[in-house]
């Protein structure tokens, strides 16, 4: 954590006691407007400069930038502009940098993701299948219809009970058995996917005997998985609903459920959109759980109650780990299933987010 | 206001759903018209139809997709499932009765044939895959390697630790060899591969190899990898390394000529499948079971020791008609020479020989209903 | 208040006066009662399925609890085999997280506080989008991508840092060590941890944030004394969400580290410690009978152990529990 621990022990609300200003002056001088990002310019041209002419590691390179600016700022700031401002130009610099860093890997796998699945994101893609398909060629289609199947099922699934579990813990959950509920969706979120899976297989098991292979079961592992992400991301946003709303409602005499349908629910349902798109992030791309349940075929089956069901990230594994020769027709299109799952979570969230403006309240200017 | 956005909700949902009830794929809608379309080889489409669903060895996974495609040609109502579970997975599915085929890189241990005639009357256990695993490696300035098997005992459990080892330069005398240490790379899933490689090292070089034999890795603090792919990427993104992996998958990786009797021997399907021809069937396991106990220490020339021979499951007698028409037809289909054929070309592997070809054509004839 | 069941409010109901009989009693709903009782009725729900999911994984990991150790692969015993994993899982887990935490603190700060509106929400999206990329190709990017750059800088650790255990060495030639599983985890639960903390410190009170801003304080010391404390739950529950991800992942460790070795804090050899859940994706396709046991009761150890971690996050959120609107 970035911040030290005893600032954070203290009541909140009243805030520190008035800064007393040390020196008579009532103002400081500052820097420069644009100081600060042609000063960053500067250093990033210099690590640049690194990198290219002297052959310096990228990382080293960036590391030489990040502290070159930071230094040079801290230290012209504290010059001119006092302690406090000092202060607040370092954590925006050191704050600025890890975000550098940390969208590193972001990007690279995004662009690993981009330049390798490009390669055969085309219609043939889309509207084939596996059958009949020997090294070149071939496509998705059974699987991308198969994911959308076996996760909107999940979702049929989880959504519900996640969204009412939350509604209960927040809304009426009070004693013994929400203190439960509580401790065991934490407990639930910890589950190991692959545990979900084998739950799943040996549930199925006990009614359709050994070696079933079903979508619907692939549907019932992922919402283990994915109950817990959603009660816990609704339940938090639920709880930032302020108390007012709810209390203005109740003095309406409306009723606590319409209270909660039509207050509570609608002024947080775009961090709950988020929460369930989150949550769809968090299992659309499963691999483990749904190799031991939904298994892989080569065909269209679109029917979740019977055999086997191919699925992207299955599909994407499956061509990774058992490719024939040449390999690389089986690699693109491993890599095209992945960026194909990426692009379906995209779509997800430009969903999530066109629910959240078009029907969540105004709550902030 | 609140019903435009309710209509544009609605739109949103229409069209979601559209997406989702999209036909069938391209290529089986076609296939599921007429088959004559499609089909094209004139026989005029057969009269078997259904599904049947197989599981097990990985290594299997690329033939049984080319083996699909032939045999669907030829039967476009069919769909021929394969689910790349494992051997082990694959075994215990069939044994319970999951599936109607499996494939397995292990025959069945005498438990587990025991429970599968419970399932199925006579077992049928047939060679369907036969490749060679190459040694790949991955040494700056060596493109050819010969080594014999206790130096390759060695290397493998860790005790010849140099590339420059005297050992290695005994029968590389023409090389440059660097003193990189050597990497070995070992699979870090139990499979198949390591389990008959693990055996030729047990066999051939007992004295540098003292580990027992089993489908997991027995030497640890090597580079351990996942999978054929993993193994093959490994060796391939570090400097001094060496590894086994399904030959079809060496890619550009050079590979080690094997000392078999006085000489080197490279891989290739043919050197591989005539290991099958010197090697024995076990003995009191039924009469369609083809299970081989494989000659290692073969020093007949032109044979390549190392092998991965990958058997498929059947029983002799199924509940359904339909089933066992369709499983019959199958493997008559993946052990025909077409279907041989099919496979060394989409997965590399070494077609089995006429003769062992007539062997176990009965065994699959005798599949039927009961 | 009148509308309000016996079930909410029961300490502070107004009691009715007696000679007022339209207020006899609080009046009890319909749909308040079908309402409550489905909130509850899928609360309890969660539960079932949880018992259900501790009974598969009690009664299949019984036999390997009691199995002679002989029969346990490796020959030690269930103790032992589970040890080494175990061990690998939290070097692994607690290391990304190290990495992972304040990076994500970092972001959201950034996301909501310090970059112009149109970009926040551009890299808001950007690192949504990353949640959803299927764990084996965090795989295969650790493997192709990652892997081979670690080579030189960790072969540099070795020969200057050596002196520390975690980077004793020898360097992998290749590359596919702990460090690197720890930072392909770092990198996996990066956006799911972010998306957490950021959603709470968007929904910091402006009130709070303008009312320091208005004593002057700088931006630093308002995020310190309006945001922070506004968000330190979510820091805390997103951080424990980005815990438990990284000790369940699978694949990707499967795929990334070479898992050959036994106990040991050396980060930068090719002989690592597996972990409990990349074990069990590993070794289960060519399991059977009782390694089967012997891997769910490894599955038990870490239901068992993200259990404890869970428990502690939740103490610690109670603890300080502020800010929340509905409390």
């Amino acid at each position: 954590m970035s911040t030290s621990p005893t600032s954070l022990t203290k009541a909140p609300e009243p805030e520190e006691p008035p800064v007393v200003l040390e020196r008579p002056a009532l103002t400081h001088g500052s820097l420069p407007r644009r100081a600060a990002p042609l000063a960053l310019l500067a250093w990033a041209a210099l690590g640049l400069a690194l990198h290219l002419l002297l052959d310096v590691n990228p990382v080293v390179a960036g590391l030489v930038t990040a502290v070159g600016y930071t230094l040079l700022v801290c230290g012209w700031s504290r010059a001119v502009e006092g302690a406090r401002k000092a202060q607040d130009r370092l954590v925006t610099a050191v704050v600025t940098s890890a975000f550098l860093v940390a969208l590193l890997p972001l990007v690279s796998v995004l662009g690993a993701v981009l330049a390798r699945g490009l390669e055969r994101f085309d219609a043939d893609f889309f509207n084939n299948s596996m059958r009949g398909v020997v090294g070149e060629g071939g496509g998705a289609h059974h699987a991308l219809m198969g994911t959308l199947i076996v996760t909107g099922l999940a979702t049929l699934i989880s959504v519900p009970i996640g969204l009412l579990t939350a509604i209960y813990l927040v809304e009426y959950g009070r004693g013994a058995l929400a203190r439960y509920i509580t401790f065991f969706v934490d407990v639930m979120t910890g589950i190991p996917s692959i545990v979900a899976g084998l739950f799943a297989y040996a549930l199925f098991e006990l009614f359709f005997g050994a070696g079933v292979r079903m979508g619907i079961m692939g549907s019932v592992a992922l919402s283990v998985l994915m109950i817990p992400v959603v009660v816990r991301s609704t339940e938090e946003m639920l709880k930032l609903v302020p108390n007012e709303l709810r209390e203005a409602s109740m003095a309406l005499a409306v009723p606590k459920w319409r209270t909660v349908v039509k207050v509570v629910l609608p002024t947080a349902l775009a961090g709950i959109a988020t929460g369930v798109t989150l949550a769809i992030a968090r299992v659309i791309g499963e691999t483990a759980p749904l190799l031991v349940t939904v298994g892989i075929t080569a065909s269209d089956n679109f029917n979740p109650f019977d055999d086997r069901m191919a699925t992207l990230s299955v599909f994407s594994f499956n061509q990774y780990a058992t490719p024939g020769i040449p390999p690389q027709p089986f690699l693109d299109r491993a890599w095209a299933a992945a960026l194909t799952l990426i692009l379906i979570v995209m779509a997800l969230n430009l969903v999530a987010r066109l629910i959240s403006r078009l029907f969540a309240p105004k709550t902030r200017a | 206001m609140r019903k435009t956005r309710a209509r544009i909700a609605a739109i949103a949902v229409v069209s979601a759903l559209a997406l989702v009830t999209a036909c069938s794929s391209d290529n089986e809608s076609n296939d599921n018209g007429d088959g004559g379309t499609s089909g094209g080889n004139g026989e005029g489409g057969s009269e078997l139809s259904g599904t049947i669903s197989g599981a097990g060895a990985s290594s299997q996974a690329a033939a049984q997709q080319a083996w699909q495609a032939g045999f669907l040609a030829a039967n476009p109502d069919v769909t021929v499932n394969y689910d790349p579970v494992g051997s082990g997975g694959g075994r215990e599915q069939f044994i319970a009765g999951g599936i109607a085929f499996g494939g397995t890189d292990a025959a069945l241990a005498d438990e587990e044939l025991t429970a599968a005639t419970e399932r199925c009357g006579e077992v049928i256990e047939v060679p369907v895959y036969v490749s060679p695993v190459a040694l790949i490696f991955n040494v700056e300035g060596v493109d050819e390697l010969n080594l014999q098997p206790a130096t390759i005992a060695g290397i493998f459990n860790q005790e010849i630790t140099t590339w420059n080892d005297e050992a290695i330069a005994a029968d590389n005398p023409d090389a440059e060899l660097p003193d990189t240490p050597i990497t070995p790379v070992n699979r870090s899933d139990p499979s198949g591969t390591t389990e008959n490689f693990v055996e030729y090292l047990s066999i051939v070089a007992p004295d540098a190899w003292p580990h027992e034999v089993s489908d997991e890795w027995p030497v640890s603090g090597g580079e351990a990898a996942q999978g054929t792919s993993g193994v093959v990427q490994a060796v391939s993104g570090g400097n001094g390394t060496i590894g086994y992996a399904d030959a079809s998958q060496a890619g550009d990786l050079p590979s080690v000529n094997v000392g078999v009797g006085e000489d080197f021997v490279a891989y290739s399907p043919e050197a591989a499948a005539n290991v099958l021809e010197v090697s024995e069937r076990v003995e009191g396991r039924g009469q369609y079971d083809f299970a081989y106990e494989l000659a290692r220490d073969t020093t007949e020339a032109g044979t390549y020791p190392i092998v991965l021979v990958s058997y498929a499951m059947a029983c002799a007698t199924y509940e359904s008609e339909a089933e066992a028409e369709l499983v019959k037809a199958y493997l008559s289909y993946v052990i025909s020479e077409e279907g041989q054929q099919a496979a060394a070309e989409a997965a590399g592997s070494a077609p089995i020989s006429d003769a062992l070809r007539q062997e176990i054509q009965p065994a699959i004839d005798a599949i039927a209903a009961g | 208040m009148s509308s309000s069941t016996e079930l909410t409010h029961p300490d502070n109901q107004p009691q009715p006066p007696p000679e007022a009989p339209l207020f006899e009693k609080p009046v009890s709903r319909f749909g308040d009662r079908v309402f409550s009782s489905s909130a509850m009725g899928a609360g309890v729900l969660i539960l079932v399925i949880l018992a259900g999911v501790a009974a598969f994984l009690l009664v299949e990991a019984w036999p390997a609890l009691w199995a002679d150790p002989d029969e346990v692969p490796g020959g030690d015993g269930i103790v032992l085999y589970v040890w080494p994993l175990l061990f690998g899982t939290l070097l692994a887990a607690l290391f990304a997280l190290l990495l992972a935490a304040p990076l994500a603190v970092a972001i959201a700060l950034f996301i909501t506080h310090y970059a112009p509106r149109r970009l926040a929400t551009a890299l808001g999206y950007v690192i949504d989008l990353l949640a959803a990329v299927p764990s084996i190709i965090f795989g295969l990017w650790g493997l192709s991508e990652l892997a081979p750059l670690t080579v030189e800088p960790t072969r540099w650790l070795e020969e200057n840092l050596g002196f520390i255990p975690l980077f004793e060495g020898p360097a992998s030639a290749t590359g596919r060590t702990m460090l690197v599983a720890s930072i392909v985890l770092a990198v996996m639960i990066l956006p799911i941890t972010t998306a957490v903390i950021r959603e709470a410190f968007l929904q910091t009170p402006r009130l709070h944030e303008e009312a320091s801003l208005a004593l002057g304080a700088t931006r630093w010391e308002m995020i310190r004394q309006a945001v922070l404390p506004f968000g330190r739950s979510s820091i805390i529950g997103g951080a424990m969400l980005g815990l438990g991800r990284a000790l369940g992942e699978t694949m990707a460790v499967a795929i990334v580290l070479s898992p050959s070795g036994g106990v040991t804090f050396n980060l930068i050899n090719n002989g690592n410690p597996s972990t409990i859940a990349a074990n069990i994706a590993l070794d289960f396709p060519e399991s059977s009978g009782l390694d089967i046991n012997v891997l769910i009761a490894s599955g038990l150890v870490l239901f068992a152990v993200t259990l404890l971690v869970n428990m502690t996050a939740r103490a610690v959120i109670n603890r300080r529990r502020d800010f929340s609107g509905a409390n």
